[in-house]
């Protein structure tokens, strides 16, 4: 391809980013950050008490995210089939919590499609999110 | 904590006994074959995608045909939602069908694609009563861990075995 010279300044430059963002990948947010982005895309501010209802509440399914999480997930849960343990999800007992993107949006998926049986809304994540932070120690 | 009975019927006395007798249904491997199975180094990615809900299964354990209609299955795994990106699923794919039982293991195929329904399971098993898997401190057949305390490192050796009250 013939870029002219600003283009291809704009490319090298846009390039060099995807690359520094690749070496930071992964572990890469705070549950700060990703509280943010769930709020811009909701376009609307996030909700701790409505987080903590719909984390607790049934979803007219089988299980709530309580189920495997404990009501107040300061210490580990349970998983509601298996049994296996479930390490904190409260991001202040837990440092490992809410720390990858990737990661978050893929357990969202899966446990909302189980908990209340569609994927979850970019508000109702900010919400649970938002009220995870308020557990402290 | 009662330490589980001797089974005189495990698979590895029977393979040996077959073997000695001559009749060469084992290959040289098979004496072992419980433990090589189950010892495979297991993929980092696998390790971390498939042990976040129960242990990472040693992929000896199902037959290829049962671990792709598994992988293909994800969004619906036994209840749950367990979906995988499809890179991933790919990758891990083609990891367990190298990897999977075969011979004895893989014959009959289990129903259900459950590990737990395998002939061999259900033989090496046949001395637990039903009452025992639904303790509390077991929940289901396929809480290894419940009894086999190395399982999540391919320790199934029945010597090890504790089984909790």
């Amino acid at each position: 391809m013939n870029h002219s010279k600003p283009l291809r300044t704009l490319l090298a430059a846009i390039a060099g980013l995807a690359a520094a963002g690749a070496t930071l990948a992964a572990p890469s947010a705070t549950p700060v950050d990703l509280l943010v982005a769930y709020s811009a895309k909701a376009g609307a501010a996030p909700e701790p008490a409505r987080g903590q209802r719909f984390f607790t509440a049934s979803h007219g399914r089988e299980w709530s995210c309580a189920s495997c999480h404990g009501a107040v997930p300061n210490q580990g849960g349970k998983h509601a089939a298996t049994g296996k343990s479930i390490a904190p999800l409260a991001p202040a007992f837990n440092p490992e919590r809410l720390t990858d993107p990737a990661k978050t949006e893929k357990w969202f998926r899966r446990n909302c499609n189980d908990v209340v049986g569609r994927e979850c809304t970019a508000a109702e994540k900010a919400d649970v999110l938002s009220w995870l932070l308020t557990i402290k120690p | 904590m009662t330490p589980r009975p001797r089974c005189p019927s495990s698979l590895f006395a029977r393979c040996v006994l077959a073997c000695a007798a001559g009749i060469g249904l084992c290959p040289p491997a098979s004496a072992d074959g419980d433990s090589r199975a189950a010892k495979l180094p297991l993929l980092p990615s696998y390790k971390a995608e498939f042990a976040a809900c129960h242990i990472a299964y040693p992929p000896g354990l199902l037959p290829a045909a049962a671990w792709q209609r598994l992988m293909t299955q994800l969004p619906h795994h036994f209840g749950t939602d367990a979906s995988l990106d499809a890179a991933t699923v790919a990758s891990l794919s083609t990891w367990l069908t190298a990897n999977a039982a075969q011979g004895r293991r893989a014959s009959p195929p289990p129903a259900e694609d459950r590990i737990t329904r395998s002939a061999w399971f259900m033989r090496e098993h046949d001395e637990v009563p039903a009452a025992t898997w639904k303790r509390a401190s077991i929940k289901s057949a396929s809480n290894c861990m419940a009894c086999h305390a190395g399982a999540d490192r391919g320790d199934f050796n029945e010597h090890n075995v504790r089984i909790p009250r």
